[in-house]
């Protein structure tokens, strides 16, 4: 009968440890300045990006990583209390939603002027600091290059049927769907979205439709260009037999979606935040993004990108305004058809 | 669901039975392997299936994907149970004529029912609040549409609504079992000295039953390892950040620790009050804490995050507030385990140890604890178990810049850096072998002795 009690005991000599040593970390941040930054942009590339950032300004950072939408969630609910000074995120919708919600800060000029303006909202509440290119991912021995569609919308007629690969329930294809509706009105983007689900194989995340390509299963999908590049740089792991095409020409499926970098108007250290979405977006900065695995688009002026990839200035992308996206109706048009 | 539920508790009584009753060799391994697969997180389970099997986003798919990762919670307690019954009313009923199967259905199915009820609704609160798994399969409930609503539309008045639903449905499913569980004492009036169990031979039939257990372990942890195996092997190439992985897992190991603790402290007064002081009072607290559970993770955070910062802002994301969402989804889990050891524990002991002029805190520590230690290991290791795992709460609460394996584990597998995400996850099925170690030694040692 001895061993579960000390066991118990272990348990709650740790509990108290840790109690402690989380009372000792709270202690110790006082005096130098520290911005609470919330991000949902990978890790990594994050990380990459503000490297020497502390160093340079003596600002210490703290990062709290999740996804889009639940730190989206999160900051609205937490309203003007929130201890956030700075939101990156992945794709523009989420950013927005704070925006909407009337929590973010405007950004500085000097600021918004290191970014080109197509990659910035009207709103100026926030700015863009990365960009992902939308994409066809196809099979060369299921399908060769010449019988692709010339445009994303074509995957809606019946001769696609069975034949398209999407991630339907991932931010990502929704906010894809949203340049569609952006561009093309509600009446196209429905009619789209009835065809593609009669014609679509739903997977569960880009990575799964790149190994499905691969492997045959089928022959092409709607993608971003970086997970079969960021595949390619890993020798080629999960997608070694697929190969990208961009639709270019203005076509919905060109569609540049931007990661947005926006200051809470709660935040009580808005210079200090200021200073790092200032630093993101610098050309130094964006030189470290193109330098880095994570292979999405610099988009700051004249900054170049990763040399694996095609120039973003080529790909001849849509002109979309990214604070316009309404993420709502997309949800709701993609309910409608049975996609969600 | 319900096919899951049943699914469950057929392979987890059956396995029980083979391990505690039947002549099957190497009976004390196949239990440890049975238990084991509490150990693989379900969204680790499920997307080593999918990468084997990419066809498998049906019913039945996710039926057995979600089976699989599920049955222990019914293994168990039934496995426990099976140890605690007296073998003396067994051998009774074979000396009066009763066939093994007729013993089985007539003398101990009754008397598992409480761990049986008890797992399976583990279980279905399980799949209530499922989304990983369920998500990866393609198959859509509730819940997948809750995350829709979060995901795409922000909108929170929308997601609570369904969540609302699930609270409804959780409360049938505690209904159902309270008329199911009905109102018998299961305790044995004093211990004795129970003979051994004398094992069902098997003869002919070892061979199939080896092969059935062989077939389940192989399905349930094979198959997860192997997956995890293989992107370890193919994303070598990525140096591993040992420093990170250390403090991550140490992180981990605390906050798991604490959980488990707090959690199960938690769990006794409301799982004693649920046996002895059974009325409706007792059985409403009981009950209650079953409603945290059935709504998935994200709902509870976000519902704390807007409690927290208004009524206590100086606890905003601070470890308190972190361990109350661990402990609001997981007390079940703890309750369940020490609501059945109190079930088994004759109150006799308590009520001599009074006549004989021990204190009430005396008798807390020298009888009662005692006794129910087993249960309050499994308990403890149960929700260590799923804190090691949890994602959404740990996310949103976490001091910021706080790191735990899964949240390592989903940073990197997010950027679509396997060789990165496949140590976290390999740490974190390391982390939680021993606690399921402790589970099935305390089921082996029974809930009586």
């Amino acid at each position: 009968m001895t061993r579960p009690r000390r066991v118990l005991t272990g348990l709650l000599t740790s509990a108290t440890v840790l109690v402690a040593l989380a009372a000792c970390g709270d202690s110790q941040a006082s005096d130098t300045e520290t911005l609470t930054v919330y991000s949902a942009q990978h890790e990594s590339l994050v990380r990459t990006m503000l490297e020497g950032f502390t160093d340079e300004t003596g600002i210490e950072l703290e990062f709290r990583d999740a996804n889009d939408s639940e730190l989206a969630n999160q900051i609205v609910q937490e309203g003007k209390a929130s201890p956030a000074d700075v939101f990156l995120t992945e794709n523009s919708p989420s950013i927005d939603v704070v925006d909407k919600a009337g929590l973010l800060a405007p950004i500085d000029p000097e600021t918004a002027e290191q970014v080109e303006e197509r990659y910035r909202p009207d709103s100026g509440n926030w700015t863009g600091f990365a960009a992902r290119s939308t994409a066809l991912i196809y099979n060369p021995a299921e399908i060769p290059e010449s019988e692709l569609p010339a445009s994303m919308l074509d995957l809606a007629d019946p001769a696609w049927e069975g034949r398209v690969a999407i991630a339907a329930g991932g931010a990502d294809f929704q906010a894809i769907v949203s340049a569609v509706l952006a561009l093309e009105g509600e009446d196209a983007t429905r009619e789209w979205l009835t065809g593609l689900e009669r014609n679509a194989e739903i997977y569960a995340s880009n990575t799964a439709i790149m190994k499905a390509v691969d492997e045959g299963e089928v022959p092409l999908g709607i993608t971003y260009h970086y997970y079969w590049f960021r595949d390619q740089a890993q020798e080629g792991l999960v997608g070694d037999d697929a190969e990208l095409h961009y639709f270019r020409n203005q076509d919905p499926g060109a569609f540049v979606s931007v990661s947005g970098a926006g200051v809470l108007a709660s935040s009580d250290q808005k210079d200090a935040a200021q200073r790092l979405v200032a630093w993101l977006t610098s050309p130094q900065a964006q030189e470290r993004l193109a330098e880095s695995t994570a292979l999405e688009y610099a988009v700051g002026v004249g900054a170049d990108s990763a040399e694996a990839l095609p120039p973003l200035a080529e790909l001849q992308a849509p002109e979309v305004d990214p604070g316009s996206l309404d993420a709502e109706l997309v949800t709701e048009l993609m309910q409608d058809v049975g996609l969600l | 669901m319900l096919g899951t539920v049943v699914c469950c508790g057929v392979l987890g009584v059956g396995a029980a039975w083979l391990v505690e009753r039947s002549s099957v060799p190497a009976r004390r391994i196949w239990h440890v392997l049975l238990v084991a697969p509490l150990a693989v997180p379900a969204f680790v389970n499920s997307y080593a299936w999918i990468s084997l099997l990419p066809g498998l986003d049906t019913y039945a798919g996710a039926l057995l994907v979600v089976t699989l990762s599920y049955f222990p919670f019914v293994y168990l307690p039934v496995a426990a149970a099976f140890r605690g019954l007296d073998p003396a009313l067994e051998d009774t009923a074979r000396g009066l004529g009763l066939s093994t199967w007729a013993v089985f259905l007539r003398v101990q199915l009754p008397q598992l029912r409480v761990a049986l009820l008890g797992g399976g609704l583990l279980v279905a609160l399980h799949l209530l609040a499922e989304f990983g798994a369920l998500q990866m399969l393609r198959y859509p409930t509730f819940t997948t549409a809750i995350y829709d609503q979060y995901r795409a539309t922000f909108n929170g008045p929308g997601a609570t609504m369904l969540a609302g639903v699930l609270v409804l449905l959780c409360l049938v499913l505690l209904i159902a079992e309270i008329r199911l569980r009905g109102r018998r004492g299961y305790a044995r009036s004093g211990r004795g000295a129970p003979r051994p169990v004398r094992p069902v031979a098997l003869r002919r039939l070892t061979a199939p039953a080896l092969l059935a257990l062989g077939t389940l372990v192989g399905l349930a942890v094979a198959v997860p390892l192997w997956s995890l195996g293989y992107w370890m092997a193919r994303g070598a190439g990525s140096a591993v950040d040992w420093a990170d992985l250390g403090s991550t897992t140490s992180t981990t190991l605390g906050l798991a620790a604490a959980a488990a603790a707090i959690t199960t402290a938690m769990a006794l007064p409301a799982g004693w009050l649920a046996v002895r002081a059974r009325g409706r009072v007792a059985t409403l607290l009981e009950r209650s804490t079953y409603l945290g559970s059935s709504v998935p993770g994200i709902v509870v955070a976000l519902a704390l995050v807007t409690v927290s910062i208004r009524v206590t802002p100086w606890l905003y994301q601070t470890v308190p507030v972190l361990l109350a969402a661990y402990a609001i989804l997981f007390l079940p889990r703890a309750i369940v385990t020490v609501r059945s050891a109190v079930e088994q524990a004759p109150p006799l002991y308590d009520d001599v140890a009074a006549s004989l002029g021990a204190s009430a805190p005396d008798r807390l520590r020298r009888i009662t604890l005692p006794l129910l230690a087993p249960g309050i290991g499994a308990g403890a290791a149960l929700v260590f178990l799923a804190v090691v795992t949890e994602l959404t709460a740990t996310l949103l609460l976490a001091p910021t810049g706080t790191r735990t394996l899964a949240t390592a584990f989903w940073a990197a597998s997010s950027a679509v850096d396997y060789g990165a995400a496949a140590p976290y996850a390999v740490i974190m099925v390391l982390l939680s072998a021993p606690a399921t170690v402790l589970l099935s030694r305390d089921a082996r040692r029974g809930l009586t002795t």
